[in-house]
């Protein structure tokens, strides 16, 4: 298998079920409510940027699809997985949800193949010679195919980033999630995380993105999610950011953020 | 006062000293790894044990670590006997350092695996690993690796602790001194060897160890970073 | 008590107070020749460091029972019959000498560079440097470190048995080799040692857990 899956996905696209359905999602950390009733599909294919303030419950929603944090209230469908019922199967669930997050979280005694080829040896059971050729394939497509043997502290956050994305990649994932993948980034090292990110969103790749980088969701994504307090205050295609129809929205483009 | 040392015992004690020696470093070999797993597990049960669990290894890892090892051994070799559990000295030696062990290299273990970042777990949740998978891929290595200076001291304290064990006559190094001092009545003497010879084999244990670490951990073989 | 008549258990207490006060000669001497060693270890000079680093490697590469020993043996060729308590005493001293010394050498190590240079701004010379900025800043965070060394002492102390001093351990061997009731004896001891130990652990613990908190 080659990324070939991805394209599958893609040419799908519209005519399959979505991949992902919120209905009336609440979710509260204690007494505060920070998931107030969010509506929300993404089809195969599909690339969805999260937008919003700190604090808009964007990062939370994006956790809730594979079942980092579990909801309070509502229904959420995630690659036919029921997540608003018990006994869900997260082990099954995060075999088809990838996720990237800010920090990383590469595992540093491992060497960048290993940390890509940790989990589907592991879990998917692959022998070292397939790990290994899936770690170069994947690897190659964030353009780090000659650094399998470094370890993560060797890499630049640039660089560890991309192997996080790869490591996502390995378990062939049908949807990717990225929380803030750049913002612990220096703005020079940030080009080339959203190149390998706009590259998988090119190859058919269904995402949710939560990002601070307008100019990037507004190219990238087909429909991009503005969240504020809790809710989907707007939501439309990337042009919407040009012609903002909410104060809040106008107020949020305007403030540069 | 000058004060002429006589070595002369080396020679015609080699064969007890050796004897010594050989016990000394059993007892040390036998005790690391037992002592290392049961302090691990006991790690473990009491970061994410159920609470009755988390009760009883935290009254195990206090009561060892705030009494002596004398007191434990004695304890152990005597009163398990009048209680009807008759154990031979060695066993009793070996038993009492390896729950003594134990002890100690739970606590540094414990602060091992709280050094790991969330977020790896969180990570490696959402790359589907078991938790199972997660403990002997990801939080295991990564807090030896972090603590293993730590756990190095740990086992040299205890190698030089063996030496409490003549007591219940298990006759290693300090035992067979003992033995040597009451013939020769060079007791100084004796021990002054002694002492080199401990800190010799306690050289020996540190160098072995390092080896074993860096075998154990490839990016500090490849780096030379611990954490 | 679990059998023990009251002379027994009053022989058992008594021993408890010598083991309190070999503890406490050991660290009074360890304190008085440690905190030398600790800023030997941390000194400028090289030659220093190397000297004090080598004492250190020496004591903490040999059991304590065998100081002991070398102690009790070694004063009495100078002809002096040494008591037990003076034997032990001394090899206390060299014992928690080594390690309080690296404990604090660690904690003067601790406090940040940067302290030091803004004191040395300041125009203080190196003694008020050391006296009003570094010192009192690692005596803080030498305090846990120090209080959990005390719970070492107290129960290495034990450790005395080996030439005869009589101390808790000593007195729960001899009343054992008369009585022969090794449970309740070691048992009672070792409640003794950790009714000594467990609150000194105890607030090493809290007084860390507080700094941490400060320093967070």
């Amino acid at each position: 298998m080659t990324s070939m899956s991805a394209i599958d996905t893609a040419s799908l696209s519209g005519t399959a079920a979505p991949l992902v359905t919120f209905r009336g999602v609440r979710k509260s950390f204690g007494a505060l409510e920070v998931l107030k009733g969010i509506d929300l599909t993404v089809a195969p294919g599909q690339v969805v940027a999260l937008i919003g303030r700190s604090g808009s419950g964007k990062s939370t929603a994006l956790r809730c699809i594979n079942a980092l944090e579990p909801i309070s209230a509502g229904e959420l469908e995630v690659c036919g997985y029921s997540l608003h019922r018990p006994g869900v199967d997260l082990r099954a669930l995060r075999q088809e949800v990838g996720i990237v997050f800010q920090s990383y979280n590469l595992f540093p005694h491992l060497t960048v193949k290993q940390n890509v080829t940790l989990a589907p040896r592991k879990v998917r059971k692959l022998n070292r010679d397939q790990a290994r050729e899936l770690a170069s394939e994947v690897l190659a497509q964030v353009g780090l195919g000659d650094r399998m043997d470094a370890y993560p502290e060797q890499l630049s956050g640039g660089q560890q980033q991309r192997v996080a994305i790869a490591r996502s990649l390995a378990m062939r994932p049908k949807l990717m999630l990225f929380d803030e993948v750049t913002s612990a980034l220096d703005p020079e090292l940030t080009g080339e995380v959203l190149r390998v990110i706009g590259k998988l969103a090119a190859g058919g790749m269904t995402m949710v993105l939560v990002t601070h980088e307008m100019a990037f969701a507004r190219q990238v994504a087909d429909q991009v999610v503005y969240m504020h307090q809790g809710k989907v205050w707007e939501q439309g295609s990337g042009k919407m950011l040009a012609n903002p129809q909410t104060d809040e929205l106008r107020q949020f483009v305007g403030s540069g953020l | 006062m000058a004060y002429t040392f006589d070595f002369s015992f080396i020679g015609s004690f080699s064969a007890e000293i050796w004897s010594g020696i050989r016990l000394t470093i059993w007892l040390t070999l036998l005790t690391i790894l037992p002592g290392f797993a049961l302090g691990t597990a006991c790690a473990v049960a009491r970061m994410n044990g159920p609470r009755w669990l988390r009760w009883i290894v935290t009254g195990y890892i206090e009561g060892i670590r705030n009494t002596p090892l004398v007191i434990q051994v004695f304890w152990l070799f005597f009163g398990l006997a009048v209680l009807g559990a008759r154990i031979g000295p060695f066993p009793a030696a070996v038993i009492a350092l390896v729950i003594n062990t134990g002890a100690y290299s739970a606590e540094i273990m414990r602060a091992g695996f709280q050094s790991i970042p969330k977020g790896e777990l969180e990570a490696g949740e959402c790359l589907a690993l078991s938790r199972w998978q997660m403990f002997w891929s990801i939080q295991l290595p990564q807090a030896a690796e972090r603590v293993y200076p730590a756990l190095i001291s740990q086992f040299i304290l205890m190698m030089l602790a063996t030496s409490i064990m003549s007591q219940i006559s298990v006759e290693e190094l300090t035992g067979v001194g003992y033995q040597i001092q009451s013939i020769t009545f060079r007791g100084f003497d004796v021990y002054v060897v002694i002492a080199l010879v401990y800190l010799a084999l306690a050289t020996g244990l540190r160098l072995l160890l390092h080896f074993v670490a860096r075998g154990s951990f490839p990016r500090l073989r490849r780096l030379g970073t611990p954490l | 008590m679990l059998g023990l008549t009251p002379e027994q258990l009053q022989f058992l207490l008594q021993g408890t107070g010598w083991t309190l006060l070999l503890s406490l000669m050991g660290f009074v001497g360890g304190t008085v020749i440690g905190l030398p060693v600790a800023l030997a270890r941390s000194a400028k000079s090289r030659w220093l460091r190397r000297i004090s680093s080598l004492y250190v490697q020496f004591v903490q590469g040999v059991p304590l029972p065998v100081i002991m020993f070398v102690v009790y043996f070694g004063v009495s060729i100078y002809g002096f019959s040494v008591s037990a308590l003076v034997a032990a005493a001394i090899a206390m001293t060299l014992y928690s000498s080594a390690y309080l010394g690296e404990i604090w050498k660690g904690c003067l190590m601790a406090v940040p560079k940067t302290q030091r240079e803004a004191a040395e701004c300041l125009a203080l010379s190196a003694p008020q440097q050391f006296i009003y900025v570094i010192l009192p800043q690692a005596l803080r965070i030498a305090i846990p470190p120090t209080v959990g060394f005390l719970v070492q002492i107290v129960k290495n102390s034990s450790y005395s048995v080996v030439i005869g001093f009589f101390d808790l351990t000593y007195s729960a061997k001899v009343l054992n080799n008369a009585t022969f009731t090794p449970f309740a004896i070691f048992t009672i001891a070792a409640a003794l040692y950790f009714a000594i130990c467990f609150p000194l652990s105890l607030f090493a613990c809290r007084f860390e857990r507080k700094l941490a908190r400060s320093a967070a």
